[in-house]
């Protein structure tokens, strides 16, 4: 049992590492991830990328309807916002990846910006019902505005390169993401130690009651909105310098709807809950392939029921997860460190 | 002339399908203030519950038809009580959450049963269109329509006269009045789904007799949102009426825009017009404005 985790100041209390025993198992656990792409496959590196992608992208959101409480079906538009913005930079003016990361971040922040205006005037249901708006339209414009956007045959890139060094395959491209998440993270956890961040927990808890203390609401909104889409352009950006390939059909409302899988099942307004449920609802649709895959050889069919077995199993994670454990992965592993910090005592 | 007549009467025709559906839906959230993103989803699985009766057990279109709203109702009552039940009270992006859960499931479930090949039901009208003038209405589009206010008109009547529907109007006004009444409140609830869903499914054999029985006929579904939205989310006759309007805008904006646009404008003019009422008028034409308190 692990005890004397007592604080005397606030600054103790608000720092981002609290204890040494958190300092350790976070080195080692940069350590594990520095060394990851050293031992791992090709495969195991795409999917990782993949998971980066998503992570910084659910932060993103997680800001906003997990912190701020204003729900946003259209993360998947703004996610493809920052890709078109980074693709579009890179083929007509050839600017480099480096810049082009935060141009595509600002470049979603803007249109954020638009489709969270309105928030000052509704919330809940009606927000919802509004930024699932914003991402019809948004695709619809994805697909139609051709000069621009391609069409539905999408744009095609280089591969990025930084300081002259090409990224041209997962392994040189894990580092970059690696550090993208490894900044977003940090800047998302350091959002919620400052006045911005608490603003936005008291507009989720009961927003009149926040506008009473003082809070402008629409300027605070108008925050989570914006750090929101800058996150999910940035991820955008990453996602399209990864795979080298845009077109609309890489950015539905089912996207949309992913993205809030992920921080319903990893734990509403929770960093750590973010990034569980990102790698969790990325890589569940392969362990449930690699599952399938197995049971081949004794039902030849069973291949076939891959796509509506992984829309069932994605259902049945949300409403059981919303049902019987609501705040997520993130209260799960909770529990768990609780768990064993405290052994071999109940509490 | 001839074109906006034509875009007006196909415009009607399916608007009254909208109505239903939408009727579905906002007797749901009336009731319960649960936003149902599984109607589309009720509509899919409706559509195949009929096309099941018909083709595999061989039930003539009348019988179909009844048993279909049996199914429909005992699945709005089973998501009720299993689902929905433990959601009272929680935060909006939960309620919503859950009910797009259960669309993915009903989604992936139709598939594993059905396949995700394009059915058609048989002939259950005749086929010869319907012309009027120059006007030529499909025919199916025609009886579906006939048939989708012959419903919405049964519910109304429902809601206005029966025992059943005014408890379940008194609920949707007031619960603690309506408990202290000697009104069963939760059992209001589960009906409410389970009416839900038989609008749903009802709109459901329409479309699926329109254009053919697939796992994402449910994607129409969405497009309530605009027409609910317009009508007032509280408002059962507005509801109704923009059901209407939005069939109309659909198709006319369709008509008229498709050229410049190389096609599509009929999927996102709803939302457009979505936009702007939520910008001008968010409690749309008659829904019953929020005044919050602490």
């Amino acid at each position: 049992m692990r005890i004397g985790d007592f604080k005397d100041s606030y600054v103790a209390d608000e720092a981002v590492f609290k204890t040494p025993t958190v300092r350790f198992w976070l080195g080692i656990l940069f350590v594990a991830l520095l060394i990851f792409p050293f031992v791992a496959g090709n495969y195991w590196l795409y999917m990782a990328n993949l998971v980066g992608v998503a992570i910084v992208a659910a932060v993103g959101l997680n800001i906003l309807t997990g912190f701020a409480g204003q729900i946003s079906l259209g993360h998947a538009a703004f996610v493809g916002i920052g890709a078109y913005t980074a693709a579009i930079l890179t083929t007509r003016l050839g600017l480099p990846f480096l810049l082009c990361l935060p141009l595509s971040g600002l470049s979603a922040a803007f249109f954020g910006l638009i489709v969270g205006g309105p928030s000052m005037r509704m919330k809940g249901l009606y927000l919802c019902i509004a930024t699932l708006a914003a991402q019809v339209i948004f695709e619809f414009i994805f697909v139609h505005w051709e000069s621009m956007t391609g069409g539905i045959r999408g744009i095609n890139l280089p591969a990025p390169s930084i300081l002259g060094v090409s990224l041209d395959n997962e392994f040189k491209f894990y580092f970059v993401t690696l550090a993208v998440v490894v900044i977003c993270v940090t800047a998302a956890r350091n959002i919620f130690r400052t006045r911005v961040g608490r603003a936005f927990i008291a507009i989720r808890d009961r927003d009149i009651s926040a506008e009473l203390m003082g809070i402008n609401l629409f300027r605070f909104k108008m925050y989570a909105f914006g750090i929101s889409s800058f996150m999910a352009g940035v991820a955008g950006c990453l996602w399209v310098n990864f795979l080298r390939t845009v077109t609309p059909e890489h950015f539905p409302l089912m996207e949309s709807i992913r993205y809030l899988a992920m921080i319903i099942v990893g734990g509403l307004g929770s960093i750590l809950g973010a990034i569980f449920g990102a790698i969790f609802m990325t890589l569940m649709p392969e362990i449930l392939k690699n599952t399938l895959g197995l049971l081949v050889d004794a039902f030849p069919q069973a291949m076939g029921y891959l796509f509506p077995l992984q829309q069932v199993v994605f259902g049945l994670l949300i409403v059981v997860f919303l049902v019987f454990e609501p705040h997520g992965l993130a209260e799960m592993w909770r529990r768990l460190k609780d768990y064993f910090r405290l052994w071999p005592f109940e509490y | 002339m001839d074109i906006f007549l034509q875009l007006l009467v196909s415009g009607i025709a399916v608007g009254g399908v909208y109505a239903l559906i939408a009727l579905g839906f906002v007797l749901i959230y009336k009731a319960t203030s649960i936003i149902n993103f599984a109607t589309g989803e009720f509509m899919m699985i409706g559509a195949y519950f009929f096309y099941t009766f018909m083709v595999y057990m061989g039930l003539p279109a009348i019988p179909a038809f009844i048993g279909v709203m049996a199914c429909a109702a005992l699945l709005g009552f089973a998501v009720e009580r299993l689902v929905l039940r433990h959601m009272l009270g929680q935060p909006t992006i939960s309620i919503v959450m859950v009910t797009i859960g259960l669309s993915s499931i009903l989604m992936g479930i139709a598939e594993m049963l059905w396949g995700s090949d394009f059915r058609s039901f048989p002939a259950i009208v005749p086929r010869a269109p319907l012309i009027v003038g120059d006007i030529v209405v499909r025919s199916n589009l025609f009886y579906g329509f006939v048939l989708a206010v012959v419903v919405v008109i049964v519910f109304a009547l429902l809601f206005k006269y029966a025992k059943v529907g005014i408890a379940m109007r008194a609920t949707a006004a007031d619960q603690s009045a309506s408990f202290s009444m000697g009104i069963n409140v939760k059992a209001m609830f589960t009906l409410s789904w389970a009416f839900g869903a038989v609008a749903a499914t009802l709109g459901g054999i329409i479309i699926g007799n329109i254009g053919g029985v697939h796992p994402t006929l449910g994607h129409i579904g969405l497009k309530i949102f605009p027409v609910v939205i317009l009508g007032g989310l509280d408002s059962i006759g507005g509801a109704v009426l923009a059901g209407f309007i939005m069939g109309i805008i659909e198709n006319m904006a369709g008509g008229y825009l498709d050229p410049y646009f190389q096609g599509g404008v009929k999927d996102v003019a709803p939302f457009v017009v979505l936009v702007l009422i939520l910008l001008i008028k968010p409690y749309g034409l008659f829904g019953k404005e929020e005044i919050e308190r602490l």
